[in-house]
């Protein structure tokens, strides 16, 4: 607890002592061009005023800095409102949810708070926490700028609950090609048994481990990803409405596959993070970690170059679909100061907001209308692959289920994790499933 | 207790006091005994307001959480039903008995571990040691160190990986002492007892209380019985076994109680070294801040919170009732 608060009050301060710094330059800058904004929501010139405290998980790393890009514009482009930094540092966002949950109980929202966006957001739903922001949405453009796909699973009950900001994609192998060549392996693997067979090869060249995993989250990625690969698009779709069974065939197929997979990894344990199984690819002492396309910013980070010093390809058998999921922004319900929340969305959809966020972050824009040629090699691909690709929703990030669904799959594979018994997983899956599904 | 003993019989009325004026002797022993008790019970009033609102009634408010129903906001399906099947449901659920299990483990490692160590410490200091000073602080600072910084360090050195190059920690230890024979998976290990590794860490830093608690209880021995022990012939194992052990006790006890609780609150050291939702390594503790957190379930978590504030009563409140009695006997 301690701890928790005293990060808070330290992000707090290091926020206002930023923000010191940026109003001195831009308290001038009036002539702000406001977003290209008409319909339902009309924002006030210079926006409305009051502060503007923004919730998240973004501390560290290529996340602040694409928090701090949008700061930057928000402070341009709504003058009038003061921007106060809330993020909350550490374990990939659980330290800030709890925290999320203690305020919001107390009825102390924030101006606007980071969310999965997809079923991690029928938790504030339900428990009447946050508004719909249907107005902003169709401000900004509607289903003419983001996709029809992304804001049918941003839609509940008819409502639309918040405004997404960027997009990542989850099913991708990353993999040192070093490794690959010395181990004989080339070309891409096709499915989930030639992939298999290629870990084998690069086992036999003399790598111990080679394929990295991190803590229990990452291993529910890897298991996702390996249930898409095996169940196809629409199968993995359906585990989610109640048309595919947890204890199918297909199901104990993929948690064999993933046993096998597991069988090649190193030994983590469960409070693990990702970018030390990351830095095992870029080391060479894995050639293979499956992980959201945040990776790419570590691989920058330590000089790895895209095509020699890392190449990277959908996990196999996932070619054309897109594991998505995206951050997005809410408007709670019983905030101080809605319409600064609400100058702060329009600034989050916008296309000025979605391109400067994106950029420093890694990730890409949700919007549709914004021109890929500014982006690194790798956000391009992933651009025209979300246009066209068949878009599935990520287990292990939020998108495809509830917190309390997902909290109940994570303890089933961490409990595989030391036990790796097949049958026991599908049950618990089933058993998870069976009590979230309703 | 200060109230308790505020509200005692009064003293004797003064012998001065004729029979004629017996209305105004009644009077006057009522105020008397008013006052002496009222300033003391206007003194521990504000204490008995917080802690009534801030312990007992926030028990209590725990306690009608745990027996609420709740449904799903969606799907409308029935998440607890209500009662006391609140606590049968839970405490049938595998996870559970799983997170219980773990509890057990961890205790017995953890009481064995700090009473073993700490009374070890404790002998040798009691010697009279060299330096005794210094090895008392030593042994003393661990537990300065907040369980979740240590929480931070030990993740490291209790880390699974193994073998040359992936090993950290002590398993890297293990492998430069060439005894690689030694790697486990500590906590993360495929075992039903796994959990005992999660003591180390807290046997590590609550030692060296423990060796301070009896390290008292020897100063407090006198010299003589020693001494008359040591003229009566009895070996410096007799004089311990007999003499100065059956005197230490209340203190192991004390301590027993002291580590026995810790053990079934500890939550922050599992909590950081685990990370949330570990399925390894859980217990009602961390358990409850999933349910609460993650999953949103308040009445499991309140059920929950309710059965290990039970389990600690069942082990407190007889420690309590006892040292009362001792305290009373010797009074």
């Amino acid at each position: 607890m301690g701890v928790r608060k005293t990060s808070a009050v330290a992000a707090v301060a290091v926020a206002a002592l930023g923000l010191a710094a940026c109003s001195t330059g831009d308290a001038t800058s009036g002539d702000a061009q406001t977003s290209a904004a008409s319909g339902a929501y009309t924002p006030k010139e210079g926006g409305a005023g009051g502060k503007v405290g923004v919730f998240t998980w973004w501390a560290a790393g290529s996340e602040k800095k694409g928090l701090d890009a949008l700061e930057k514009l928000f402070a341009k482009d709504y003058p009038n409102d003061e921007f106060v930094n809330l993020a909350v540092a550490g374990g990939a966002g659980t330290n800030a949810k709890a925290k999320l949950a203690s305020d919001l109980q107390n009825n102390q929202p924030p101006s606007s708070f980071q969310g999965h966006a997809g079923a991690e957001l029928t938790d504030y739903i339900s428990k009447g926490q946050i508004e719909p922001v249907n107005d902003v949405i169709e401000a900004l453009g509607g289903s003419d700028v983001f996709p029809q796909d992304l804001l049918d699973r941003l839609t509940v009950k008819g409502n639309i609950y918040s405004v997404p900001s960027n997009i990542h994609r989850a099913n991708v192998v990353w993999a040192n090609p070093t490794v690959l060549k010395k181990a004989g392996v080339n070309g891409t693997p096709a499915d989930m048994s030639a992939w298999i067979a290629d870990i084998k090869k690069v086992k036999a060249s003399g790598v111990k481990t080679p394929l990295s995993v991190g803590g229990t989250w990452t291993q529910v990625q890897l298991l996702e990803t390996v249930l898409l690969s095996d169940l196809g698009a629409e199968g993995y779709s359906g585990l989610f409405d109640g048309s595919t069974a947890w204890d199918s065939d297909e199901v104990k197929q993929a948690a064999n596959d993933f046993k096998t997979l597991l069988s090649y990894a190193n030994t983590a344990s469960d409070g693990d993070d990702w970018p030390a199984a990351t830095d095992m690819v870029i080391d060479g002492s894995a050639a293979y970690n499956v992980m959201g396309d945040w990776a790419v910013a570590e691989f920058a980070d330590k000089g790895a170059e895209d095509g020699t010093g890392f190449t990277y390809f959908p996990v196999p058998g996932t070619d054309g679909v897109f594991d998505f999921l995206a951050d997005s922004f809410t408007l709670p319900k019983g905030t101080d100061n809605p319409d600064g929340a609400k100058d702060w969305l329009m600034l989050v959809g916008s296309a000025e907001g979605q391109k400067a966020f994106n950029l420093a972050k890694g990730s890409i824009p949700a919007r549709t209308d914004i021109g890929p040629e500014d982006f690194p090699k790798y956000q391009q691909s992933a651009m025209s692959a979300f246009q066209d690709n068949t878009i599935v929703s990520s287990i292990a990030h939020g998108a495809a289920v509830n917190q309390a669904w997902l909290t109940d799959i994570s303890s089933a594979v961490s409990k595989f994790y030391s036990q790796r018994d097949v049958d026991g997983l599908v049950s618990d899956l089933a058993t998870a499933a069976q009590n979230n599904q309703g | 207790m200060g109230a308790g003993r505020a509200t005692g019989p009064p003293p004797p009325p003064a012998r001065a006091t004729g029979p004629n004026r017996s209305i105004d002797f009644r009077t006057d022993s009522m105020t008397r005994r008013a006052r002496n008790w009222l300033p003391g019970l206007l003194l521990v009033s504000p204490s008995i307001l917080l802690v009534g609102v801030f312990v007992y009634w926030l028990i209590t408010k725990n306690v009608l959480t745990s027996l609420q129903r709740s449904t799903d906001f969606v799907t409308d399906r029935v998440i607890n039903p209500g009662g006391y099947r609140n606590y049968t449901q839970l405490l049938a659920s595998s996870q559970y008995q799983h997170a219980l299990f773990n509890l057990l483990v961890l205790t017995v490692v953890f009481l064995a571990g700090t009473m073993a160590m700490g009374l070890l410490w404790s002998v040798l200091l009691e010697r009279g040691v060299r330096g005794e000073g210094v090895f008392r602080s030593v042994y003393l600072f661990p537990m300065a160190v907040s369980f979740v910084a240590a929480g931070v360090v030990w993740r490291w050195l209790l880390s699974p990986a193994q073998g040359e190059g992936q090993a950290v920690g002590l398993n890297q230890l293990f492998i430069k002492l060439h005894l690689p024979g030694l790697q486990n998976g500590w906590w993360s290990a495929d075992s039903r007892f796994s959990m005992a590794a999660m003591a180390l860490p807290a046997i590590w830093q609550l030692s060296g209380y423990v060796m301070a608690l009896f390290l008292a209880g020897f100063r407090g021995i006198s010299q003589d019985q020693r001494e008359a022990a040591r003229i009566d012939g009895a070996s410096e194992w007799q004089i311990y076994r007999h003499v100065l052990f059956p005197q230490l006790s209340p203190i192991a006890l004390s301590a027993l109680i002291i580590i026995g609780h810790q053990s079934m609150k500890m939550f922050d050291l599992i909590y950081s070294i685990a990370g949330p939702n570990s399925y390894k390594a859980e217990v009602p503790a961390t358990l409850m801040w999933t349910q609460l957190f993650s999953k949103s379930d308040a009445q499991a978590a309140a059920v929950n919170a309710t059965i290990l504030l039970i389990l600690v009563a069942v082990v407190v409140v007889p420690y309590l009732v006892y040292t009362n009695k001792v305290e009373e006997r010797s009074r």
